[in-house]
């Protein structure tokens, strides 16, 4: 279609003329929530639900939670998923507003980054909000693990084996938190299960304050056999949990190894999203802040201990922010194996039950939906600065399959130099 | 109930819908909703019904819902669906009034404690809710209904039944009995029209509409808003005097208009609804469960359910008809003739093919003056809405003329709608040979000539068929397709397969005089005008089948064809067969005359006999009784259609049924008619036997 001349005259004058001035703008994280997380199988409450109808979900309450935000103003629908085909096919994002009932005019892709898909949603609309592509925007993620089973249908170039390129291991998470293990022989099982304990009963004691509960919004599950229910709460969780219940559990990817079902995330379905939007647009719409977006970075290690993925990741981001860790008062940090998250604590020297580290308890708990996960890290990150104005900055950081880490710094709105704290 | 283990003798091939019970928390909510959820287990495709297990297993849902006192009890369907009402299979088939008023009042007494019940209960209306699917959500205190709900009536008087479960003391006392009957019989009888959810929500049928992505969850929402009292229904206040009165007053004019009071069934809901004034469900429902068991037990409600029954099934698997396998692909469409028959020919063959259409006539002035008329009512579809501006764009360009014939060299299928005139048609296909492949279907649209004649100097005549569309196209159901003494199975396959992309019931027939509907038309028709020949009055004769509650009066009927069109296929019918096809000098003169219809109105706008026409028709002096006109036209009928099925002109009896019912718009309690000769005995009087064995289309004989 041939622009109008109007419009014509203006691209030819516009971009092309170099050195064009832009302004970078702020990047806030206005609002996310996310389904309640299922078990994956057959008698999950998700087993008869499909993952598009759970994005659906999800952009409809950010919609209903937010009537000052015009839809039509949404600039872009960006979703990740793993495994893009099915009912996570169709390119997700655009898939999933039209369904949503958004206006035909707000587009959408589908995006992936295996377990940071959410995240890397958000960093790239960031990405294009600073540089003006966009004003506002829906990011977020789903995964349903139930319906696309890790590894399905990936096709591994022969080469990786032929040319040493990554040891087998390297495909199969758990054991390359195995690796981990080797790699770091400190951490022990006894703590790995320790944390995964603890991640349990921070979650219990989140979701008895009424925290989680709150940023979830509720699915009609359907159940040919039983007849419609509703999923409310997360149904990972296993309340109760104790260093002493944990420590029998098999070891499924060595004989005598490390790793359990029990320090470790499941197999999940589910889908979080959340609305990123250009500072001053949002306050122009009137909408809340949660978070302010400082910076981002995504590392790469060696596939056989991706676990290790978010040290590098945050060390490379706080030196782009002209940050220290010493600076991050919240951490929310994904927990697809207990040992990452304590090779993680353990190379900046914090300890393994810090305060600051995942309040709520983590995905060891709730459970993690692979490309979902990041943006419940930042929404529960967004909660918690609501509630601690005395913190400057927080992280929200996860390791990614085949060997990443990628972390997102933020700032908190609510800062209060006056507060008493510096951080 | 009792009728859980009497069940599967009653009703042997229920397909059982079981209601599932399942506790759910939802936000905000002080206890539990009991969620009970109505599922068949099969896909949208065969909505969930109820039957007597089917009650039974909601009735256990219930206790279920009811032992766990909950805050809430809501009841939904799977998805698409929410239910769509009794097992009518079922009920065809109960053979004691019995059977039927257990069945009857197990749907009053199951669905009634959800009205009665202490703890608020919802219907959340997800899908299709017609009869007594209606009825149970109306039986709730609360409603709501997606948006994309498609299917919401009661079209229990379209089948010549009343709501039977509730509907008619309920919905009067919930919308008023002005909308109710809106509903419940004008609806009903005006071809089973449908609401659409935003219509029904604006009548106060639901409390409220929501979206279809989160229906379900909103709903539960809602539902607790409502049992908190953070919202609040606001109902209709009922009027239950002079606008009672004044429904009432229109429910027996529409009864009246379109049943002649021919129905008991509809007569029956207006009585109910008259009744549901006291707002007395012990005496409505009483009422309800014993005319519902009456009606179950009537010869009229058996003949609607196997008319149901004809129009759902049959009309969509036409006995006889090839395998579908032979059919060719139809990729462009060639229309001989470009009057008004043959331009909403190229408007149905293009908006439901969407292939190229070309029209062709004698001259350029006639093809443009069709292309012209084709491409306006594309446009008035394009303003309706029906149509987008794409969609008009390209069914605009779709449709061309051509006065060439070689403009039909690739078309498939090639339809002629000129002059009814053996000669002109034979000519029209002789040409058309010469341009048209070996293969390309010639189809006629013929309503009473020999589809084999008309090919019969052809080089393939194999490729002929018959295609006899009834008018109004767009609107009227029915298609003849007519095998020709020579017509192959591919040629049959393909005519089937595009009649179905038509979206038109298609039944085979012989290639036989007038086919199906005209020739029992036209019998009948005869009778009445031999009647007045021999000096009955019109007033007496076009009367005297009121009884049956046709869709018109024979002479409306005569008005409506077109006295030349209808005196065309009469002389047609009399070459045939000459001693039952009589020609009236009168209806010549009439025709001859220029007249169109018997009927006028005088100046105070009373129905007359047109004086012209009083004057130019010459009776008799031995008039007969309404009675004798009739048992003259049902004899004729029941000889006429004996003789068809003799000749082998359908393949059975129902086909008969359902081309006049689908055809000639002949009402469901009458089964289209041999079930009506059947049970009112003009079959074995005229015939010596019946059509149907007793039980089929009427009770089973005890």
């Amino acid at each position: 279609m041939a622009a109008p001349a109007s419009a014509t005259a203006d691209t030819s004058s516009g971009p092309a003329s170099a050195g064009t001035p832009r302004a970078l703008r702020n990047v806030v994280f206005v609002d996310g929530v996310r389904t309640p997380f299922g078990k994956a199988g057959t008698k999950g409450i998700y087993a008869e639900t499909r993952a598009d109808d759970l994005i659906v979900k999800v952009i409809r309450e950010l919609l209903r939670r937010n009537p000052d935000l015009p839809p039509e103003r949404i600039d872009e629908v960006a979703i990740a998923a793993t495994t893009q085909i099915g009912d996570q096919g169709l390119t997700i994002g655009r898939n999933a507003a039209l369904l949503a009932g958004l206006p035909k005019s707000v587009p959408g892709f589908a995006i992936d980054r295996m377990c940071a898909g959410a995240m890397t949603a958000v960093t790239n609309i960031a990405g294009g909000i600073g540089f003006g592509g966009y004003d506002i925007a829906v990011a977020g993620g789903v995964e349903h693990m139930g319906n696309h089973p890790m590894g399905e249908g990936v096709d591994p170039n022969p080469r990786f084996v032929s040319d040493n390129l990554v040891d087998s291991s390297a495909l199969v998470m758990g054991s390359t938190a195995e690796n981990l293990h080797d790699r770091y022989p400190n951490l022990t099982k006894e703590r790995t299960d320790a944390y995964a304990a603890l991640s349990q009963q921070r979650y219990e004691a989140a979701a008895k304050a009424g925290r989680i509960g709150a940023d979830l919004v509720p699915v009609a599950t359907r159940s040919s056999e039983s007849g419609w229910g509703l999923a409310t709460a997360d149904e990972p969780p296993r309340p109760g949990t104790t260093v002493e219940s944990l420590a029998g559990l098999k070891t499924p990817f060595r004989p005598h190894g490390r790793v359990t079902p029990g320090n470790s995330a499941g197999l999940n379905d589910g889908a979080t999203g959340c609305v990123v939007a250009d500072e001053e647009t949002a306050r122009g719409l009137g909408l809340p802040v949660g978070m302010r977006m400082v910076g981002y970075s995504f590392a790469g290690v060696e596939p056989e201990v991706m676990g290790v993925g978010p040290v590098p990741a945050t060390e490379k981001a706080l030196h782009r922010a002209g940050l220290s860790i010493d600076d991050i008062g919240l951490f929310e940090i994904n927990e697809a194996f207990a040992v990452q998250v304590l090779a993680f604590l353990e190379h900046f020297g914090i300890a393994d039950d810090d305060p600051r580290i995942n309040k709520w308890g983590g995905a060891i708990a709730c459970g993690h939906p692979l490309a979902s996960s990041g943006v419940r890290l930042m929404t529960q990150l967004s909660r918690q600065f609501a509630e601690h104005p005395e913190v400057r900055y927080g992280i929200t950081t996860m390791c990614v399959g085949f060997g990443m880490g990628g972390t997102v710094i933020w700032e908190n709105p609510n800062h209060d130099e006056t507060a008493g704290g510096a951080k | 109930m009792s009728i859980d283990s009497d069940s599967a003798a009653l009703f042997p091939d229920e397909v059982v819908t079981r209601a599932h019970t399942r506790l759910v928390e939802v936000p905000g909510l002080d206890g539990r909703v009991a969620l009970v959820t109505i599922d068949n287990g099969h896909d949208h495709t065969k909505p969930s019904t109820f039957g007597p297990a089917g009650l039974a297993s909601l009735d256990s849902a219930l206790d279920e819902a009811f032992a766990a006192e909950p805050a809430a009890i809501a009841v939904t369907g799977k998805p698409f669906v929410f239910a769509v009402g009794a097992d009518l299979s079922g009920m065809g088939q109960l053979s004691e009034r019995e059977y039927a008023h257990r069945i009857a009042k197990a749907g009053h007494d199951v669905f009634r404690r959800l009205t009665e019940s202490e703890i608020p209960t919802f219907a959340f209306v997800n899908g299709a809710a017609l009869g007594g699917g209606l009825e149970l959500a109306l039986s709730c205190h609360y409603r709501t209904v997606a948006d994309n709900a498609g299917a919401i009536a009661f079209p229990e008087c379209f089948l010549g039944l009343f709501p039977g479960w509730g509907g008619t003391q309920l919905l009067p006392n919930l919308v008023g009995a002005d909308q109710a009957v809106t509903v419940i019989l004008e609806n009903s009888l005006n071809q089973n029209k449908m609401l659409n959810p935003g219509k029904a929500t604006g009548m106060g049928i639901f409390d409220i509409q929501l979206e279809s992505p989160d229906f379900l969850e909103e709903s539960l929402r809602w539902a607790v808003r409502v049992v908190n009292g953070s919202s609040t229904v606001q109902r209709a206040e009922i009027d239950r005097g002079q606008g009672w009165d004044d429904a009432i007053t229109r429910a027996k004019e529409i009864a009246a208009s379109k049943t002649h009071g021919a129905s008991p069934g509809v007569n029956k809901a207006v009585e109910l609804l008259e009744l549901a004034r006291n707002n007395d469900l012990d005496a409505g429902y009483a009422a309800e469960t014993e005319a519902l068991a009456d009606a179950l037990m009537t010869d009229e409600l058996r003949a609607g359910l196997y008319a149901f029954d004809l129009t759902q099934k049959r009309a969509k698997k036409p006995a006889g008809a090839p395998d579908k396998s032979l059919a060719n692909d139809v990729n462009k469409v060639g229309v001989v003739g470009a009057g008004l028959m043959a331009g909403q020919l190229a408007l149905l063959f293009a908006r439901r093919l969407e292939v190229p259409v070309v029209l062709t006539d004698i001259d350029q002035g006639r093809i443009d003056k069709g292309v012209a008329y084709v491409h306006g009512e594309i446009d008035k579809l394009g303003a309706k809405g029906r149509l987008s501006s794409d969609g008009v764009n390209r069914l605009k360009a779709l449709v061309t003329g051509s006065l060439d014939k070689s403009a039909f060299a690739d078309a498939d299928f090639v339809i002629e709608a000129v002059f009814e005139e053996m000669s002109v048609k034979q000519q029209v296909f002789g040409e058309l040979e010469q341009h048209v492949s070996p293969e390309t279907v010639l189809a006629t649209n013929t309503s009473s000539l020999s589809v084999g004649e008309m090919g019969a100097k052809l080089a393939h005549p194999e490729r002929v068929v018959g295609f006899h569309f009834f008018n109004p196209v767009a609107v009227l159901p029915l298609l003849e397709i007519v095998r020709g003494e020579r017509t192959d199975d591919t040629t049959l396959a393909t005519a089937f397969t595009v009649g179905k992309k038509l979206k038109k019931s298609c039944v085979l027939t012989a290639d036989t005089p007038a086919f199906v509907v005209n020739r029992l038309l036209t019998r009948f028709l005869g009778e009445v005008i031999a009647s007045v020949d021999e000096g009955t009055p019109f007033e007496v004769a076009d009367r005297a089948l009121n009884p049956l509650g046709l869709p018109m009066s024979p002479m409306v009927l005569l008005q409506l064809v077109g006295p030349a069109i209808a005196q065309h296929v009469n002389e047609t019918m009399h070459a045939a067969y000459p001693d039952r096809f009589g020609l009236s000098d009168n209806l010549r003169r009439f025709v001859d005359a220029g007249k169109t219809g018997v009927w006028t109105t005088d100046e105070a706008g009373n129905q007359i006999v047109d004086p012209e026409v009083a004057e130019l028709w010459q009776q008799g002096d031995e008039p007969l009784s309404e009675e004798q006109v009739r048992d003259r036209a049902l004899r004729a009928l029941a000889e006429e259609a004996r003789i068809m099925l003799d000749e082998d002109v359908v393949v059975e009896a129902a086909d008969l049924d359902l081309c006049m019912l689908l055809g000639a718009g002949w009402p469901f309690w009458l089964g289209g008619i041999t079930p009506y000769l059947d049970r009112s005995g003009y079959s074995e009087l005229v015939n010596g036997k019946r059509f149907h064995q007793p039980g089929v289309a009427s009770l089973p004989s005890s």
